[in-house]
């Protein structure tokens, strides 16, 4: 019941300010269009680091809304609210991670093939990329979430969240890459998607923990 | 577990190191004078490296010890969260910037015995790449602690993330079993017992120990530090 309304507050924030979510969007187009414009338009070579650039620039994206994922909340006393309520904090940090990844991960699974297609990746390639940010990409929120909540308050909270939270994301970005890249060789991806599932799945039931302890030494 | 309760109090802490550190710095450069002469001088070249193996006297052991270093910043963070333990906030602020140190130190020493070895400066296997993450973890650990005006939340924040980054230690020790690497698998630590050679293998030991003798030593001295820094911040937080 909280958890719903949470999420879904946190959603209709953001349907107001369609900007916020336009602008990563834009982030992750304009990172990955320097790529051809700084190497070179030779598509073999493009089709080779397409994975990697793809993947690389949908962290950078996740990344750029993250800081204000608490710090709105932490700002104007939500927080504490939150803190204070007799519901789990855990499922509170869940449904704002959900939130962001509804807004971002979701969003950038369906524009990257858009964008790889224009890397030269043939049609498998692009089905492959679009599961594997499906899959990883909750990962992310999650994992930037932790980053978030660790730095709330913080000077210099957004340069810090990203050195945080892209150690830890490393390895998804490593599996997310790999399953792109064995698919254009032929071999299966599967093993790489399902290691890839297995990080999200670890990270849905340890990071909200770690989320709540970080949010309730901010509150402190 | 005694000592560690009669060590919590920081002004007591401080009274202990200052009685030990005159004596472990003494060992420790004793140990460090016989170490290196053996290292150096005593222990034979590889049949196949040279004296080129001469590296991994420093490089192994500021290795294993960055490992135990991010180890026992977890430990003192996982004891910080649960116990509210009090001198555990200010040895974990100790401790990082000497193991990041060493994780440099082995980075460096690895880069430099890779390009006679392997003909490179750097390779991105499993083994390297972990390991420079596990820099990267103290580096954000440093930033983290540091980037609070009120050096509680940062000490309090840095313990989640030491909690949340140990779970690199344990990749990195199995990366060599796990991943085609071209790091060198396991030679000590190994369930046939190790494959080194006994000459190469008691100066590499005493090296550890000696290396694990001069972490103590900084920690213990940075602790110290610390605990005078926090009283300092104390009083001038109360004006």
């Amino acid at each position: 019941m909280g958890f719903g309304a949470l999420f879904l507050r946190d959603l209709r924030l953001v349907w107001r300010r369609p900007g916020d979510v336009a602008v990563v969007l834009a982030f992750f187009v304009v990172a990955t269009v320097l790529f051809p414009l700084g190497i070179g338009p030779e598509t073999n070579l493009l089709a080779r680091i397409a994975a990697g650039v793809l993947w690389a620039a949908a962290l950078f994206a996740s990344m750029l809304s993250l800081d204000r994922l608490f710090a709105a909340d932490y700002e104007d006393g939500a927080l504490d609210l939150l803190l204070l309520a007799p519901w789990p904090l855990e499922l509170a940090a869940l449904a704002k991670c959900a939130a962001h990844w509804v807004v971002t991960g979701l969003p950038l699974a369906v524009l990257a093939p858009l964008i790889g297609g224009a890397f030269g990746l043939d049609g498998a390639s692009l089905v492959v990329l679009a599961l594997t940010l499906l899959v990883g990409t909750p990962a992310l929120s999650l994992i930037g979430g932790l980053a978030a909540a660790l730095t709330l308050g913080a000077r210099r909270s957004g340069a810090l969240l990203a050195l945080l939270a892209l150690p830890l994301c490393v390895p998804t970005l490593i599996f997310g890459a790999s399953a792109i890249e064995t698919t254009a060789t032929g071999e299966g991806f599967w093993v790489h998607l399902a290691i890839l599932g297995a990080l999200a799945l670890v990270s849905l039931a340890t990071l909200p923990w770690a989320i709540a302890a970080a949010l309730r030494q901010a509150g402190e | 577990m005694a000592d560690l309760h009669f060590l919590a109090n920081p002004a007591r802490f401080r009274r202990f190191s200052q009685r030990v550190l005159p004596a472990l710095w003494l060992i420790t450069a004793l140990a460090f004078v016989i170490g290196l002469y053996w290292s150096l001088a005593i222990a034979p070249p590889d049949y196949q490296q040279g004296d080129t193996v001469r590296i991994m006297f420093l490089h192994v052991p500021s290795a294993s010890l960055a490992m135990a270093g991010y180890l026992l910043l977890a430990a003192l963070g996982a004891s910080l969260l649960v116990w509210r333990h009090p001198l555990a906030a200010l040895m974990a602020r100790a401790t990082a910037p000497v193991g990041a140190t060493y994780a440099a130190v082995c980075l460096i020493t690895g880069s430099l015995w890779g390009r006679p070895m392997w003909g490179t400066y750097w390779v991105w296997d499993a083994r390297l790449t972990s390991f420079l993450l596990l820099f990267f973890f103290y580096l954000g650990h440093i930033a983290l602690s540091r980037a609070y005006d009120d050096s509680e939340r940062g000490d309090r924040a840095a313990a989640i993330l030491a909690v949340v980054g140990a779970i690199n230690v344990p990749i990195i020790k199995f990366s060599v079993d796990w991943w085609n690497t071209l790091h060198q698998p396991a030679s000590i630590m190994r369930l046939d017992g190790p494959s080194i050679d006994p000459l190469l293998l008691w100066p590499l030991l005493w090296m550890m120990g000696t290396l694990a003798l001069l972490f103590v030593a900084l920690v213990l001295m940075r602790t110290e530090t610390e605990i005078d820094r926090r009283r300092l911040e104390i009083v001038e937080n109360q004006d």
